[in-house]
């Protein structure tokens, strides 16, 4: 079975955001990319299948949508262990545009599942992997907390209110997967790095796709009061606080 | 013309959110010149649908067919993009929750709708159509505007008043007719969370890091929790660890949360903890540590030792409502 990762690139989670060009575009001066973090949790689970030679898995993909700074993050996802990488050389202008572009790729050559994290960390948008099954007409699995792989059986759990739930479904599907799917990221190996220099990033040229939504811009949240602190010692004064200040209980 | 609203249903009961979801769609259609519209798919009682009447509706579809007992978001966004087109919707509006998440994107694709997920006010503007979501997990906020004639939007929990509204509305049994391809998933197992106030439900939520020491520790916290009729949590550290349980995690990898009251107790308040918290309406922290960065997103903090303070905070609340 062919896995594609579906990645996206995104800057640090302890990055001061801050924006330029009239608050319309995040300021990246000083800004380290990463794998976007469910990415990178959905990454390590197919190489965890792959790595199992019960499951079936053969081949681990990437497929991103960006332009070429973004190639040393591809070969960061590389070294931890895919085997190839397909860019498709597109600013990711939205959530449509993105995944018109990955159905595109899969179309061309289809693979039997399909991974893409929940979010990524800039955006939060939690579109692109449901965007892109329906453009595949494929079913989606979202919540996706587990996949499982035993007898030619694939055990999928996913999270519902209040709990769990354990699916079954025939390939070819679009996992949308978030906490719980790997428990850590797996890091990349000095092995693994030296290999992924010569490892392929497929460079394809997007097609014509239209974009839905548009950020006309950003603001950063207003700031806040300072905290006010409630002696240790009088726990009572914080509770009517919360009961005639605050209102909340 | 409509405002479609998509109201789940949890073994035929609405919830909270549910009626929120109805009081903004109403909200929306009074900006959008129309009316608003709900779909509840599978079954439940009329007493029960007319509840949405109480917000807003003005008409409520009540959708049961075959294949609709387990979710699959590809056979539901269909139903639901049937009646939207039916319903001539022009905005369609679902709960930020799992399932909303799952079948917004598909409705996007299907309708060529734009999404703007995760939102928590009413848009800015109706023309052009911008709405105001949370980006760079929760560290700035995006004016994002669809640029389609239908427009879908996600509801993020918790952040748009319930308003009441007089009104009988109309009723319609509508028969969902199974898609030609058939349901392809098959649910195996499901384990349920039973007693515990739902997490993502909660208006109050007492949540406890590493500060607490031990797992055995969690007695008071819990106790705290239920006389607050709160649910529990704790940040990553203390889930990796095993201590409690990984449905409890917030933060930026786990769940996101806005309740009323967020207390965070010996929770040091890293970024990425409060990428799951900081849209929490009054944040309460303790913490030994006077300059433990949750004092800079709390509004209240006590400087002092859980194991001290929480008996004190238990009994205070204890008081109160003896009152």
């Amino acid at each position: 079975m062919r896995v594609l990762v579906c990645m996206s690139q995104v800057p640090d989670t302890t990055t001061r955001v801050k924006f330029v060009d009239d608050n319309k575009k995040l300021d990246t001066s000083g800004v380290q990319w990463i794998i976007n973090p469910w990415d990178e949790l959905s990454l390590t689970r197919a190489l965890e299948l792959k790595d199992d030679v019960n499951t079936g898995v053969k081949s681990v993909t990437l497929a991103h949508v960006g332009l070429a700074t973004s190639e040393p993050t591809l070969r960061k996802a590389l070294a931890i262990g895919a085997d190839d990488a397909i860019r498709v050389n597109a600013d990711p202008v939205d959530a449509f545009y993105v995944a018109s572009q990955l159905a595109e790729v899969t179309k061309k050559d289809p693979y039997d599942i399909i991974l893409c994290g929940i979010e990524s960390s800039d955006h939060n948008g939690s579109n692109v992997g449901g965007m892109l099954a329906e453009l595949l007409d494929l079913p989606s699995v979202s919540g996706v907390s587990g996949i499982h792989i035993t007898g030619g059986q694939i055990q999928i759990s996913r999270e519902i209110d209040g709990g769990r739930e354990m699916v079954t479904l025939p390939v070819p599907f679009v996992a949308i997967v978030q906490k719980g799917i790997a428990k850590e990221p797996r890091i990349a190996a000095m092995r693994g790095i030296m290999m992924a220099r010569t490892k392929v990033i497929k460079v394809v040229e997007p097609v014509a796709a239209k974009a839905y939504t548009e950020v006309t811009g950003f603001e950063l949240p207003k700031p806040r009061a300072a905290c006010r602190f409630i002696d240790p010692e009088r726990p009572k004064l914080l509770i009517e606080l919360l009961q005639n200040e605050a209102k909340v209980i | 013309m409509s405002v479609l609203v998509y109201t789940e249903n949890w073994d035929g009961k609405f919830k909270k959110s549910s009626f929120e979801l109805v009081s903004y769609a109403s909200k929306v259609a009074e900006l959008v010149n129309t009316v608003p519209v709900a779909l509840s798919i599978g079954k439940v009682d009329r007493s029960e649908l007319e509840k949405l009447g109480k917000y807003g509706a003005h008409k409520i579809i009540h959708a049961t067919g075959d294949q609709m007992d387990v979710f699959d978001a590809g056979l539901f966004a269909h139903a639901i993009a049937d009646m939207a087109i039916r319903e001539g919707a022009t905005v369609i509006i679902l709960s930020n929750s799992n399932s909303g998440k799952a079948l917004a994107p598909r409705l996007s694709v299907k309708l060529k709708a734009g999404l703007g997920s995760g939102v928590s006010k009413l848009p800015l503007s109706i023309s052009p159509f911008t709405v105001y979501k949370r980006a760079y997990s929760g560290n700035a906020y995006a004016h994002l505007t669809i640029k389609t004639d239908i427009k879908i939007l996600t509801l993020v929990q918790n952040s748009f008043e319930l308003i009441e509204k007089n009104g009988t509305p109309v009723i319609e049994e509508v028969t969902l007719h199974p898609d030609g391809s058939g349901v392809k998933i098959r649910v195996t197992d499901v384990q349920k969370q039973t007693g515990k106030v739902l997490l993502t439900d909660a208006e109050i939520v007492v949540s406890g890091g590493r500060g607490m020491k031990s797992p055995d520790n969690w007695g008071p916290l819990e106790e705290l929790a239920g006389l607050l009729d709160a649910a529990t949590a704790c940040s990553r550290p203390v889930s990796d660890e095993g201590w409690r349980g990984h449905e409890e995690h917030t933060g930026q990898t786990g769940k996101i949360i806005n309740p009323n009251l967020y207390i965070a107790i010996g929770i040091s308040g890293a970024t990425q903890h409060l990428a799951g918290v900081s849209s929490s309406k009054y944040i309460v922290a303790v913490n030994t540590d006077k300059d433990a960065p949750i004092f800079e997103v709390a509004q209240y903090g006590i400087v002092g030792d859980a194991m001290k303070v929480l008996p004190r905070l238990i009994e205070a609340v204890r008081e109160i409502k003896a009152k």
